[in-house]
């Protein structure tokens, strides 16, 4: 399968997507520049953490704007699979792609660190992969990851099982303590009611080596290798 | 009689004869738009005219350097036709004058030397000196840090290069003139390494990057001078950075590089344009000529002298190949930035300004770059030495180990630094294979088995005591905490923080730390290829302690084997390799105590004294370490190393067992001699330099002690890790008994604890 890694000049884990796709997972992987209106044929979209338009108003309010973002709703709601991380997910949630919004961590300061992330949801296509209740430890590194919704559209998500990682303690458990920044019920990736459109803060794309610390991100992609593969060999 | 009063030329940071000097080279009196660029190209920040003639001193050859001093950045051989590029270098008076913006420009400049060099950035790291957190100070300290740890993160971390490692330190001389230093590694083909000349007759200048404006105008001639009450007065001189627009200009000047259309390139750093253009022509032999209309201008109605000097960042200078401005001009429109062509080489030697075709400046390049001022100032050894190298321990009342191990790990030199790397990205790109805190920076090549690793060490309370000796443990503790991690160390850089050079007892520290710099560089084989040199940091007449900080680059052949400090596994030996414990082994019996302590952290913060001889340090007995780390690693013979620096043996074992999800140590240390208080004391945390605390499998212990005996190092088992506890004796007699958690919390909460409190 093939992934389109979207750069916005302001990317900076555009290669790091790519180089999990491409050289970790063994699997076809092109860089696709934002004022292009092609996704080359691509089965999946990762929109790539960073800094899209220096981000200096609101993370992702310009990048959204980016030709390449037309191509990509409509891929979306074609019901290709589309993965927003960190950057990424914030631009999701500009295009109306996602609900929310970002707000800058309760303790107004950049972290970055490997926090644990308890799968919600294996019913999208970045999750199929994990079991129920799996904990993941991945890093996060941004300074505006505290998600917020307003209350009916938090009630919605959850009812609609839309949230799809949990910020939680070793154990599982999502606890205060264990939230980096303030996000509203340690949401810490959500999905489109499509369930096709994920996005999360943590960076997966950081953890797919023993060696960077955790190979435990790897599952998303794998994840949607097998969900593509499941919908190729459908008659 | 001149045609500036004195006023303008004390302004311009220029002594009479220099003025006297311009004269003689332009064979007339300089328009006011010459003098200024005489003024920035002559400051001490651009022509180290106090320095250079010293600096000289330092090797700089050795069988991988591909790049000395004198280019952007210097580069060594890595192996696969690959090269790394790196420097470190100051931003300390901004930094004093506007914490978030001049940390931040500081890292916008290291690294926009990097990729001018045709490298990629793949790593930052910082060295950062404060004062006192708490105190009459402390408040505005605490903001300091704030402002420069969030102005490094808020740059690194949008243009995505992490920040992999430094050092932090505290200390009363710098409360008024904190130093931070920032280096960058970048990766670059060996064969397609880009030099700062120009060349080619005719040949288009172009100007890339972010507009000027009016900010950093004389930014290097301020880096010159003292601080005093009216610092405030020159924050205009500070620049303001722009991450994403450094980010573009990285991206397109890359792109640039791949092909064959560029001569060369140039940052406008220090200087600006000024510097620029005539570095640039005079490296190539040849003028340049430029017309400052056509400069991209953010701000109306600005002068050729402001155009020239402004220090606006993000912004470079291209040289490119005639006939090939439609295929440069379209890479930069990709990235949406201006590229402006303001003039072109010429064959004169002569930096031409132009004003809407009129001359407003013409100097040769050689009277600016080459002709600047070179002094041998005048050198005095400081009385305060005799004073303090005498330590009476006697007159002191010793501390319980226990008890002295709680203040060491709490205090914010040793405590641990999580709140200020959590808030650098230090894991973008993917390469992050030692994360920060855990020991030097180790950052995998993609594409190779090779990894290498870098530390920046600097001790100012060893300089101030020695700074010849001083000089030569800042190496050697960089050196060690590379060989730690698995490398063999292959390139060094440096960054002299020192006062006033005027003053001949500041000079004499500058000279004792080069010559002990460069005596260390050549022990242990290791170039240094470039560096900076920041002087004039001194406040209202008080001068920092010298502070050399040396960044040390080391290669690991098989990433595989990179190394962090904290033990990994329950039941492994630790042994400590190296000159046994902290007393001066040199030293007669009975003197042995003081000479063990002297200098130390522990002297410092459990007794307030700053004094006595600094550590010992054995340069043959170094070498040897560094190899037998080298053969050791790469044997996989280890599980962890750690060297024995800030606090001695206790905190070095104390923080092996942080971060080890709860793997406590049980050592007996031996007791060479006395075992007197004092003495166990001297054992437990005295600093002498060539010590490293390794754990090693049960099954490793034998090989390892057979390859020390061959490298010649001592090496001694001294304990077991395991348990919750850090359990230490010191020749059988109990010392420090601490639940390991306990220990573990009190140091990591330290340093974050400050921050906590409600602004003063």
């Amino acid at each position: 399968m093939k992934f389109a890694v979207v750069v916005f000049p302001g990317s900076n884990c555009d290669h790091d997507a790519y180089h999990a796709a491409r050289h970790v997972l063994g699997q076809d992987a092109v860089f696709v520049w934002h004022k292009e209106t092609s996704l080359q044929g691509a089965d999946a979209v990762i929109l790539p953490g960073g800094f899209s338009h220096g981000d200096y108003l609101r993370t992702g309010a310009i990048a959204r704007f980016s030709p390449v973002m037309n191509t990509v709703t409509a891929f979306a709601r074609g019901g290709g699979p589309v993965l927003g991380i960190c950057n990424g997910f914030q631009i999701l949630l500009e295009a109306g792609l996602l609900p929310g919004a970002m707000l800058r961590n309760k303790d107004l300061k950049f972290h970055c660190e490997h926090v644990h992330l308890r799968v919600e949801q294996t019913d999208t296509p970045f999750t199929l992969r994990a079991p129920v209740g799996q904990t993941l430890r991945i890093p996060i590194a941004h300074g505006e990851g505290n998600y917020f919704a307003e209350p009916d559209v938090l009630r919605d998500l959850e009812a609609s099982r839309r949230v799809v990682f949990r910020y939680c303690d070793t154990s599982g458990i999502a606890t205060p303590g264990s939230n980096p920044n303030g996000a509203v019920n340690n949401i810490a990736g959500i999905c489109n009611e499509g369930r096709n459109v994920v996005g999360l803060m943590p960076h997966p794309e950081r953890a797919c080596e023993p060696a960077l610390g955790s190979a435990d991100g790897l599952v998303l992609f794998e994840s949607v290798v097998s969900a593509l593969a499941a919908q190729a060999s459908l008659p | 009689m001149s045609a500036h009063d004195s006023a303008v030329l004390e302004r311009h940071g220029l002594k009479p004869d220099e003025y006297d000097r311009i004269v003689q080279a332009l064979g007339r009196e300089p328009s006011l738009t010459e003098l200024g660029i005489f003024s920035v190209m002559w400051s001490e920040h651009c022509s180290y005219k106090s320095s250079r003639i010293h600096l000289k001193k330092l090797p700089t050859r050795g069988s991988r350097v591909l790049q000395g001093p004198g280019e952007n950045a210097g580069a060594v051989d890595i192996g696969g036709g690959l090269a790394a590029v790196f420097k470190i270098e100051s931003h300390n008076h901004p930094s004093f004058i506007e914490p978030y913006q001049g940390a931040a420009t500081g890292v916008g400049g290291i690294i926009r030397d990097i990729f001018t060099m045709g490298a990629r950035p793949i790593a930052l790291l910082n060295s950062l000196r404060f004062g006192p957190m708490d105190g009459a100070t402390g408040a505005r300290t605490r903001r300091t840090v704030e402002g420069v740890v969030a102005g490094i993160a808020g740059y690194g971390n949008s243009i995505g290069i992490p920040t992999i490692g430094g050092e932090i330190a505290f200390e009363d001389c710098y409360a008024g003139n904190p130093l931070v230093n920032v280096m960058c590694l970048g990766i670059a083909r060996s064969d397609a390494l880009v030099k700062g000349n120009a060349g080619g007759v005719g040949n288009p200048v172009y100007y890339v990057g972010a507009r000027t404006g009016r900010d950093g105008i004389h930014g290097a001639t301020m880096a010159s001078a003292e601080f005093d009450d009216r610092s405030a007065e020159k924050r205009p001189a500070v620049q303001v950075g722009d991450p994403f627009m450094e980010k573009l200009l990285l991206e397109a000047c890359l792109e640039l590089m791949k092909g064959d259309a560029l001569i060369g390139v140039q940052d406008m750093g220090a200087a600006g344009l000024t510097c620029a253009t005539s570095e640039m022509g005079a490296r190539g032999g040849c003028g340049i000529e430029i017309d400052v209309q056509h400069v991209p201008q953010r701000e109306t109605g600005m002068t050729p002298y402001e155009i020239m000097l402004s220090e606006s960042q993000e912004r470079m200078l291209l040289v490119v190949k005639r006939g090939r401005e439609a295929e440069v001009e379209a890479i930069f429109q990709k990235w949406d930035l201006h590229a402006a062509r303001i003039g072109s080489v010429t064959e004169t030697g002569l930096l031409q300004v132009k004003s809407r075709g009129e001359t407003v400046a013409e100097i040769p390049n050689a009277a600016l770059v080459d002709e600047a001022p070179v002094y041998d100032r005048p050198t005095a050894r400081p009385r305060y030495l005799d004073e303090v190298h005498r330590l009476d321990l006697e007159s002191l009342t010793p501390v319980s180990p226990q008890q002295a191990l709680g203040s060491l790990l709490s205090s914010p030199t040793i405590a641990s630094k999580r709140w200020v790397y959590r808030q650098y990205d230090h894991m973008v790109r993917t390469n992050t294979l030692v994360l920060a805190g855990m020991g030097a920076g180790v950052v995998r090549v993609k594409g190779t088995p090779r990894a290498l690793a870098m530390s920046t060490d600097g001790n100012g309370r060893y300089c101030y005591l020695d700074p010849r000796r001083g000089a030569m443990l800042a190496l050697a503790e960089a050196a060690r905490n590379v060989a730690c991690a698995g490398a063999v160390p292959i390139g060094a850089t440096n960054c002299l923080n020192f006062g006033n050079p005027e003053k001949p007892d500041i000079m004499w520290g500058l000279v004792e730390a080069i010559e002990g710099l460069s005596d260390a560089c050549r022990a242990l084989d290791i170039p240094i290829t470039g560096g900076n040199v920041s002087l004039y940091n001194e406040t209202d007449g008080r001068a920092i302690f010298p502070t050399p900080v040396i960044g040390v680059v080391g290669l690991i052949e098989d990433a595989s084997c990179a190394l962090g400090r904290s033990f990994r596994a329950a039941g492994s030996e630790i042994v400590l390799l190296g000159a046994s414990v902290g007393r001066g082994d040199a030293e007669p019996k009975g003197r042995a105590a003081s000479a063990g302590l002297g200098g130390s952290e522990y002297l410092k913060i459990l007794h307030g004294l700053i004094a006595g001889d600094v550590p010992h340090l054995d340069l043959e007995a170094e070498r040897a370490l560094l190899a037998l780390l080298a053969k050791a690693t790469a044997g996989r013979l280890l599980l962890s190393a750690h060297d024995c620096s800030d606090g001695g043996l206790a905190v070095t074992l104390a923080e092996s067992a942080f971060d080890s999800g709860g793997i406590g140590c049980l050592v007996d240390l031996p007791a060479e001699g006395a075992v007197g208080e004092w003495d166990v004391l001297a054992d437990l945390f005295g600093e002498a330099g060539g010590r490293v605390v390794v754990s090693v499998a049960a099954g490793s212990l034998g090989p390892l002690m057979d390859l020390a005996a061959e490298c010649g190092v001592p090496a001694r088992r001294v304990g077991r890790t395991g348990g919750d506890r850090i359990a230490v004796t010191v020749g059988g007699r109990a010392a420090i008994d601490w639940k390991l958690a306990d220990a573990e919390r009190l140091w990591s909460e330290a340093l974050a604890q400050y921050f906590a409190r409600p602004a003063a």
